[in-house]
């Protein structure tokens, strides 16, 4: 295992407190970007951040900001890495990172089933209950007045990573983050 | 057989110039698509797209170059990707040919443990929308109206010839070709026949085919798309923003 001294997890702190560019009302720790940081020697670190998405534009001034708040904490010699493995998914956004999504006006990401032990029950034996549909895992509700009654508008929307849906209810459009 | 550096490069440089060329047409929909909501989609998917390039164009050297400072028999993606856009209803054949086969592509590698595997993981699952996108336009075109029927029974007819091409094994691509051409006729098939389409009968091998892209052999409409995508930065070399 490898083991982060007390310096690394302050500079992970540091690093994740940063904004992410696009939606700054969350931080990349929040987003679930920042895969490792690892110090050599006194101030040299090296920083390691997934893309969301693999054409993701945003990483590069993610790459800036990092740099920026480690160099204001003491470190000289900074080097941020991107890393493709394992993938980004949208299960990386933190509890309170969705909170923050939802009061922004973002609909968060729904949480895929956690892979790992199931409930096996005996079904009804006569009748056939509907297939749960691992594509559409519950419905998305609105982040303005919580209605489940939302309808599609666009699959694509202000970012790669959005989708643009309307509330049935409140009448409102609003973003949702897509599961990834 | 021994995978080298070497092929790696080359095999990457198919891919790359795949996701490189598609993505500078669909973003020459910008600004010219028939509602705001596919504006952002077309852009959306391209930007997936140059993603894509990006990573495997840099597996095989300097993205730069190799995006802009190649003359055209160089480029190695396959003539589906070069076509023009067309029409709305060519676009989205195009995208729904593409993506049927991207997706079984990249989930086949993602599976692997090859060079391509950590990209293909990521990618999969981008592509699984850009998919969607396609099969979702495809269904609306093809069992809208007489016209929208019209347009999107001949887009499917013009860009078969394209398609076989796609299967062509690739040196360095870990993939069972065969296999994913018969996953991806029915698939494809399916989709075709839920939208009220014919799934066309031209050949899509042999003499009477296209494709020899992966060889460098291009059509002609690619020329004047790498004109335009190449001319800044042929210009203005080593300028930056």
């Amino acid at each position: 295992m490898v083991t982060t001294t007390p310096l690394e997890a302050e500079l992970l702190r540091v690093a994740g407190s940063v904004p992410d560019p696009e939606l700054p009302v969350l931080t990349l720790h929040e987003l679930g970007v920042l895969r490792a940081v690892h110090v050599h020697g006194t101030d040299a670190v090296e920083v390691e951040l997934t893309p969301t998405y693999t054409g993701c534009p945003a990483i590069e001034a993610m790459s800036v900001d990092i740099e920026r708040a480690l160099r204001e904490h003491g470190m000289r010699d900074i080097t941020v890495r991107t890393v493709l493995t394992p993938a980004w998914s949208t299960d990386d956004i933190t509890d309170e990172g969705r909170r923050k999504l939802r009061r922004f006006g973002i609909a968060p990401p729904r949480v895929r089933e956690p892979a790992g032990p199931v409930p096996v029950t005996l079904g009804p034996l006569r009748t056939r209950a509907p297939e749960p549909d691992p594509a559409d895992p519950a419905p998305v509700r609105c982040p303005h007045c919580g209605s489940v009654d939302t309808e599609l508008l666009s699959r694509f929307s202000s970012t790669a990573c959005k989708a643009l849906r309307r509330c049935l209810d409140c009448r409102e459009p609003f973003d949702h983050f897509k599961e990834l | 057989m021994t995978v080298t550096v070497d092929t790696t490069a080359a095999a990457a440089l198919a891919l790359g110039d795949d996701a490189l060329v598609l993505s500078h047409r669909l973003g020459e929909w910008a600004g010219h698509a028939p509602v705001l909501e596919e504006e952002v989609a077309l852009a959306n998917i391209a930007l997936d797209l140059l993603g894509q390039a990006r990573v495997l164009l840099s597996m095989a050297g300097d993205e730069d170059e190799l995006a802009y400072l190649r003359e055209e028999r160089a480029f190695r993606n396959l003539q589906l990707v070069e076509q023009p856009n067309g029409d709305f209803a060519h676009t989205i054949a195009r995208q729904l040919y593409f993506s049927a086969y991207q997706q079984l592509l990249y989930a086949g590698l993602a599976a692997g443990d090859g060079p391509f595997a950590p990209l293909a993981a990521k990618a999969v699952k981008e592509v699984a929308y850009h998919r969607d996108h396609a099969e979702q336009w495809t269904l609306r075109l093809g069992d809208g109206t007489d016209v929208s029927h019209d347009r999107m029974q001949r887009a499917c007819d013009a860009l078969w010839r394209f398609t076989g091409e796609m299967f062509q094994p690739v040196n360095g691509v870990d993939a069972d070709w065969a296999g994913m051409e018969t996953a991806w006729l029915e698939s494809v098939g399916e989709v075709l026949r839920r939208a009220t389409l014919t799934v066309p009968e031209g050949p899509r091998t042999g003499a009477w085919a296209a494709g020899a892209g992966r060889q460098g052999l291009h059509t002609e409409p690619f020329g004047r798309m790498l004109a335009e995508m190449q001319h800044l930065h042929r210009s203005h070399p080593g300028a930056s923003w």
